[in-house]
């Protein structure tokens, strides 16, 4: 049987749309705006000015703490201005804009397509190195990932999992790394191993992605015995950290723990592919892949973009939008937030841009709540969104708390199932940020 | 009959000695209050809203009894009246204080400000506040579902279907319930002013002039007009967004007319006499006419 977590979860439809287009190049838009804080954790403070002529690669946004990251230029070109767009969110956040002119890259970058396989830097090297290069996690949720592989004192790592579930419907970056760039993956899992310091990797793959499994287990025989390609039921949310663990080594993440409280690093293929880069090739994160997808979209697909593109350019590379378009998202259907604005760039975390026919998009009434606890048994991490959502409603959030509303992974499967359309994972969201706020207060005294 | 008797003297001598035990116990964990406390309570709107900062009625009054002064008390739906009468059974001295009242500071009506996305998530607007930026360009403004009107004890504030926006009435006491519920801070206490008369700016869009312009046809651009024609220094500009000083304005009405996107408003004004219609003054002619319809449906 093959292996998945245990309690919980819905299985929406997958409509893997661009899953057999291979990846093409998208252009380099005319200006890019380049959101300073495209990461989880501290702000950023720019180091370019107005007028600074910048090359590919160069690094334009320095961290200011541990928990943060570098950005680096993804185009050449000329600094216009550093003011402000609507980006993902729904607000106005700081980017460095700059007015293209040609494509010229940093000579330190190793442009060829040769693959490196051996890894010449010591682990405290590659984390250094993963944290100049402004490498995040490239799942969606962006948390840096040099401080993912700083093990801390007292805790020990066993095993690396890599993440190629992609249990979002629609989008297939993911799949689509996986299959046409299987030797740097895997190249790339060694150098996190290193790292790290473990012998025993995973990479989970969901069994709806028959041809990746097959064609890493083909590549992975010729590196290595360490790596393992472990087929997954498919199952919404087995992409979550806390799910994938469970369902790969059967071992759970504490409440409140991060996953190396269960001795486990969890890191995205995109992550890893983005890392083989960075230490091997000198390129700093630049360009990621986006899902590009839509029922009524003319031609899906899967592009290369460089970061800070708008959102309207890979559009009109599928064939404009269609004229029945209820909603942008970016990110999947589950956990993606509609977009306000079509000139929001692109950052390191959009994994997609999909399109909704209105019909789809369009959210019930909402009902009364008929206590059916679909919510209580598809929720993946226990918890109760129907008591989640009525505390949020009342506002009361000590008791939010003590329910551990701050365990809520936002994968939107109560929303998904409830048959009154209550928007359950709107209020908890709301709830956590409200308690987040709260405990920040609290320790800050 | 013996059996009523007997049941009779038991349960007295029970209800006797128990009603000694009381006695003594009550007169041991007696716990003093001030007569006081009660007086002042009565005087007190029993509204118990929060709006003098205490957690009710009771709590503000033993407040009142146990303060030296009573300059930092203050029962804003009460107002002079209620606190003079608390100062009076105190044998305290108070001074009168501005009454006070809610403003919207939002302009922005459909018609002006272009809806330019749809919400359809839950309809209050700290969720939209915190998960989504607005349905509108303006990311300041007025989110339209009446969390104010939810809050607001009195009856003091509702929404007009038309606008949209949320309108304060005479009920207002300006317990300040609405200011903390809006998560755009956009409602704001302000001095009554003579004769209920107020100018205040009714916008809190803080974007460059021509970005506050593109969102919406009525926001403060800060472009100064305002600050310039000011005799009395009430008029502060700061990220492109002008403020009024109610303690410095002295209702002379210049700004209003300078205003070239009408942010500023005057509310309960005589209309003022239309010296010459020529051309150039049509518009703010009829920018003119619509405010008063505001004021109409504000009083």
């Amino acid at each position: 049987m093959l292996k998945t977590f245990p309690k919980g979860g819905v299985h929406p439809p997958e409509n893997k749309l661009s899953a057999d287009k291979p990846t093409k190049i998208l252009g380099i838009p005319e200006e890019v705006a380049i959101p300073l804080q495209q990461h989880l954790g501290a702000p950023n403070k720019v180091i370019v000015d107005k007028k600074n002529k910048v090359k590919v690669g160069q690094k334009i946004v320095e961290a200011s703490g541990f928990v943060s990251a570098n950005v680096h230029s993804s185009v050449s070109g000329t600094v216009t201005k550093i003011d402000e767009i609507i980006d993902a969110s729904g607000y106005k956040k700081p980017a460095v804009f700059i007015k293209v002119e040609g494509d010229e890259w940093e000579e330190s970058i190793d442009r060829s397509k040769d693959i490196i396989k051996d890894i010449k830097l010591s682990g405290e090297e590659i984390i250094k190195k993963a944290a100049e290069m402004g490498i995040v996690g490239l799942g969606g949720a962006t948390f840096p990932t040099h401080v993912k592989l700083s093990v801390p004192k007292g805790s020990k790592c066993e095993f690396l999992i890599i993440n190629g579930v992609e249990c979002e419907p629609y989008l297939t970056s993911d799949h689509r790394l996986m299959l046409e760039n299987a030797d740097e993956l895997i190249i790339g899992t060694q150098i996190l191993m290193k790292a790290l310091n473990v012998n025993k990797a995973f990479i989970g793959v969901e069994n709806n992605k028959q041809d990746a499994i097959e064609h890493l287990n083909n590549i992975v025989k010729k590196y290595t015995n360490d790596i393992e390609i472990v087929p997954l039921k498919v199952q919404y949310p087995q992409g979550g950290e806390k799910q994938l663990i469970k369902a790969v080594t059967g071992r759970e993440v504490p409440s409140g723990g991060l996953p190396i409280h269960a001795g486990v690093v969890v890191q995205n293929v995109g992550t890893t592919f983005a890392v083989y880069e960075a230490i091997q090739k000198n390129k700093p994160l630049i360009e990621r892949i986006a899902t590009i997808t839509g029922k009524s979209v003319k031609e899906p697909g899967n592009y290369w973009f460089r970061i800070g593109t708008p959102v309207n350019m890979i559009i009109e590379a599928a064939g404009g939008l269609p004229e029945d378009t209820g909603k942008v998202i970016s990110g999947g259907p589950m956990m993606g937030k509609a977009l306000n604005s079509l000139d929001a760039p692109m950052t390191k975390g959009t994994s997609g841009i999909l399109i909704m026919q209105i019909q789809e998009s369009k959210r019930g009434n909402i009902m009364p709540c008929i206590r059916c606890t679909k919510c209580v048994n598809v929720c993946p991490q226990g918890l109760e969104p129907y008591l989640l959502m009525n505390i949020a409603e009342k506002q009361i959030w000590e008791m939010a708390e003590k329910e551990h509303n701050m365990d809520c992974i936002e994968c939107g499967s109560c929303s998904f199932i409830c048959p009154s359309d209550r928007p359950l994972l709107d209020y908890i969201r709301f709830g956590k940020q409200k308690v987040a706020a709260m405990i920040r207060a609290r320790s800050s005294k | 009959m013996n059996i009523i008797v007997l049941s009779v003297i038991v349960l007295g001598v029970i209800g006797l000695f128990s009603g000694l035990i009381l006695f003594f116990i009550a007169q041991k964990f007696k716990v003093y209050e001030d007569p006081k406390i009660d007086e002042v309570e009565a005087v007190l709107p029993a509204a118990n809203c929060g709006g003098c900062g205490y957690a009710g009625c009771r709590n503000f009054a033993e407040a009142c009894v146990k303060a030296e002064n009573l300059d930092s008390l203050n029962c804003p739906v009460g107002g002079n009246k209620t606190m003079q009468k608390v100062a009076v059974i105190l044998g305290k001295t108070v001074e009168a204080k501005d009454p006070q009242i809610a403003v919207i500071r939002c302009n922005g009506t459909p018609e002006f400000r272009k809806r330019t996305n749809i919400y359809d998530g839950a309809t209050t607007c700290a969720m939209e506040s915190a998960l989504y930026g607005g349905h509108t360009d303006c990311q300041y403004g007025c989110l339209g579902h009446g969390d104010c009107v939810v809050v607001c004890k009195f009856d003091a504030i509702e929404m007009d279907p038309v606008t949209m926006l949320p309108v304060v009435n005479d009920k207002c006491t300006a317990c300040g319930a609405c200011v903390k519920a809006c998560p755009k801070n956009i409602i704001e206490l302000r001095p009554k002013g003579k004769k209920d008369r107020r100018i205040f700016v009714s916008c809190v869009n803080k974007d460059k002039g021509g970005t506050a312009k593109k969102s919406c046809q009525v926001a403060c651009i800060g472009c100064k007009a305002c600050f310039n024609v000011c005799k009395y220094d009430a008029i502060t500009i700061d990220n492109f967004l002008a403020y009024i000083d109610p303690h410095k304005c002295k209702l002379c009405r210049a700004c209003v007319t300078v205003c070239p996107t009408n942010a500023i408003w005057e509310l309960n004004f005589p209309p003022r006499k239309i010296k010459e219609e020529s051309e150039t003054n049509k518009e703010a002619a009829v920018a003119d006419e619509n405010k008063n319809k505001n004021d109409e449906t504000l009083q």
